[in-house]
């Protein structure tokens, strides 16, 4: 049994700053941002609810393109968009709060892009 | 047996642990295993602390904090890594923002075991982290030590 | 108009248990904005999706946090539950829904000790702590850790209580309400904590709304979210009501979570009372494919595991998105214009979880 439904709309980079304005006059909290490499795409998901209602946009757009910034909306979008940057490297366009790469500090730039591990193996032969 | 060892400071830092051995560490001070009982405090400053307690592995944007309470410590001072990723990384191992154990950064005096280490388990390396105070004391204050150093070591 | 000086606060401070840093802008001693930096403990756990099977990857989920770890094992375990269309028995839902509470009720004690600490209060912290024992003993008899329990699994719980223990469980609940209602006593009515907190730190019903705040940090600003709501595990037939405040302040949020922990006793009976018979889980077959946002509540707040799977043994992506994350910005807009003495109770009343945060 599914607990809820998340519906899912995938679109274009030029109807983010629109799509996200009307969910914010609908009253509609930001859950969360995230992004997920797929290939050599990337999906970033923009979560939204509003009593018990999960909704989620989707961009799906490669390596090295630019997103605008939804923190004029909701001004704590910056949390998840700084971590967007410093993980995977997306470029972000007119963030609110700017850490310049420096809200995660990692030992490798961009580390989600392409995961590196450390050398040891498994613990256990199988 | 001198008053240091009667009356032990102990300073913890989390490294990057996930907060199970913290917790632990912390339980430790509370009245189910009381540690105060022994003289042991718990202090926020390393220049009055004996014993650092480090919990979690070392990761890249920690290394100097570890290594600067770590010096800020006055001789002579014991390192207790408390739980599998202070040890070697443990369950984390293998991720790219680890670097291992704590003693890739400082030297390691005991380790404690577990995932998470038990409130038990974490007295035990405290008191065990006691007698090497003591020695490393004796050693510091010893006729030859002194000539080294040219410094007076803690009566 | 007096300078700007900048404080460093963090990341070892005697108040936090862990390190995260704040740089205060201040005039006077009146904080006027503050820029926080993390990343201390940031070990990239995500990434080793790549590296576990989805069955082994639990325990890596567990120990995003040692503090509500059952419940981050929980929330990956039923994301990939939905995702294979997987359905668990009743039972194991219940026994969930029972560690699930019993984890809150430690978490809850621990920031309430942790809170009183950051105010100087050492007596109600050790207090707090002694009577977080009581729980940490059920839970450890239960299954076998007092932190780190490791009794979840996909497709079901690894150990069933027994009924008679269920029993005990239950009646012992009584003597540690009892000590509990003292303690809340303290929190909610004692002058000097009153003075401490009334007032301090306000987040409004909209602030806390637009910035996404979640947990006892929205409930204390008078908004209602609580995602046990949506009826995962065996909430939806369970009865309760989330705890909201109007004020917005330390107190409130204080508040917020010592309704809660009797809220979290009730919901033990209930769930103890109503047990179903059966199975405690279930076999896994094939892979996931397919993705969920899996949403439950943490001790402090709404949790999100976002998970996607190919159809391989390994997922494509965990995303685990906690509600401290998500209270950071709320922290900002409370820290702004308070004073400099009060910034450790505010920054330990949004009830920050490092080691969650930043994964």
């Amino acid at each position: 049994m599914k607990i809820e439904e998340q519906p899912t709309t995938v679109i274009a980079v030029a109807h983010l700053i629109g799509r996200v304005e009307q969910f914010r006059k609908g009253g509609f909290r930001l859950v969360q941002m995230n992004a997920t490499q797929v290939g050599d795409e990337f999906e970033i998901n923009y979560s939204f609810e509003k009593d018990y209602r999960f909704e989620n946009l989707r961009l799906i757009i490669p390596a090295e393109t630019e997103v605008p910034s939804i923190s004029g909306m909701y001004w704590g979008a910056f949390v998840y968009e700084n971590e967007m940057h410093d993980l995977f490297g997306i470029a972000v366009k007119g963030m609110n709060i700017d850490f310049n790469g420096n809200f995660i500090r990692t030992k490798v730039r961009y580390p989600f892009r392409n995961p590196t591990f450390q050398g040891e193996g498994p613990c256990q032969r199988k | 047996m001198t008053y240091l060892k009667r009356s032990p400071w102990i300073i913890h830092y989390d490294a990057s642990s996930c907060n199970g051995c913290d917790i632990e560490v912390l339980a430790c001070l509370t009245p189910m295993y009381d540690v105060e009982r022994f003289g042991i405090v718990n202090t926020g400053n390393p220049k009055h602390a004996d014993i650092f307690v480090v919990t979690g592995s070392i990761n890249e944007q920690n290394r100097e904090v570890v290594k600067n309470i770590y010096e800020q410590m006055p001789d002579p001072k014991v390192v207790v890594a408390v739980g599998i990723c202070a040890a070697s990384g443990g369950v984390f191992r293998e991720c790219y923002n680890v670097s291992g154990g704590i003693d890739k950064i400082i030297p390691v005096d005991v380790y404690v075991p577990g995932c998470a280490a038990r409130p038990e388990s974490i007295i035990d390396g405290i008191v065990k982290s006691l007698s090497i105070l003591e020695e490393k004391r004796t050693k510091m204050n010893s006729p030859a030590a002194k000539k080294d150093t040219q410094s007076g070591g803690i009566q | 108009m007096s300078k700007k000086i900048v404080v460093p606060f963090g990341p070892q401070h005697p108040v936090l248990p862990e390190p995260i840093h704040l740089d205060l802008v201040l005039e006077d001693e009146t904080v006027i904005d503050v820029v926080p930096s993390i990343g201390y403990i940031h070990r990239g756990l995500e990434t080793l999706v790549a590296k576990r099977e989805f069955t082994e990857y639990v325990y890596v989920a567990e120990r995003t946090c040692g503090i509500c770890s059952f419940i981050h094992g929980m929330t990956y375990c039923q994301g990939v539950e939905q995702i294979m269309d997987l359905e668990i028995p009743a039972r194991a839902h219940y026994l969930r829904t029972i560690w699930s509470e019993y984890s809150r009720l430690h978490s809850h004690l621990l920031w309430l000790g942790l809170f009183a600490d950051a105010m100087g209060f050492e007596n109600l912290f050790m207090n707090s702590w002694r009577l977080r024992e009581f729980v940490l003993d059920v839970l450890e008899e239960t299954t076998g850790g007092r932190v780190i329990q490791g009794s979840c699994k996909v497709g079901g719980v690894r150990r069933d209580i027994s009924d008679e223990k269920l029993a005990a469980m239950a009646g012992d609940l009584k003597s540690f309400e009892t000590e509990l209602s003292d303690l809340s006593e303290v929190f909610l009515h004692d002058d000097s904590l009153k003075s401490r907190l009334v007032g301090v730190g306000t987040l409004s019903r909209t602030d806390a709304y637009d910035l996404g705040a979640a947990g006892p940090v929205a409930r204390g600003s008078g908004v209602a979210i609580d995602l046990r709501k949506t009826g995962y595990a065996a909430y939806r037939e369970l009865r309760f009501e989330p705890a909201t405040e109007s004020a917005g302040d330390c107190y409130a949020r204080c508040a917020v979570r010592i309704r809660e922990l009797f809220s979290s006793i009730d919901l033990i009976r209930q769930a103890v009372e109503t047990m179903p018979e059966g199975e405690i889980e279930v076999k896994v077959k094939g892979m996931p494919d397919g993705e969920y946002f899996s949403r439950s509540e943490q001790p402090r707040g709404e949790l999100v595991h976002y998970l996607k799977g190919n159809g391989t043994k390994h997922l494509v992506r965990s995303r685990i998105r906690t509600p401290t994350l998500t209270n950071v910005p709320s922290l900002v807009k409370m820290l702004q214009g308070c004073e400099l003495a009060d910034v450790p109770v505010i920054v330990l009343s949004i009830d920050p979880c490092i080691g969650c945060m930043e994964r």
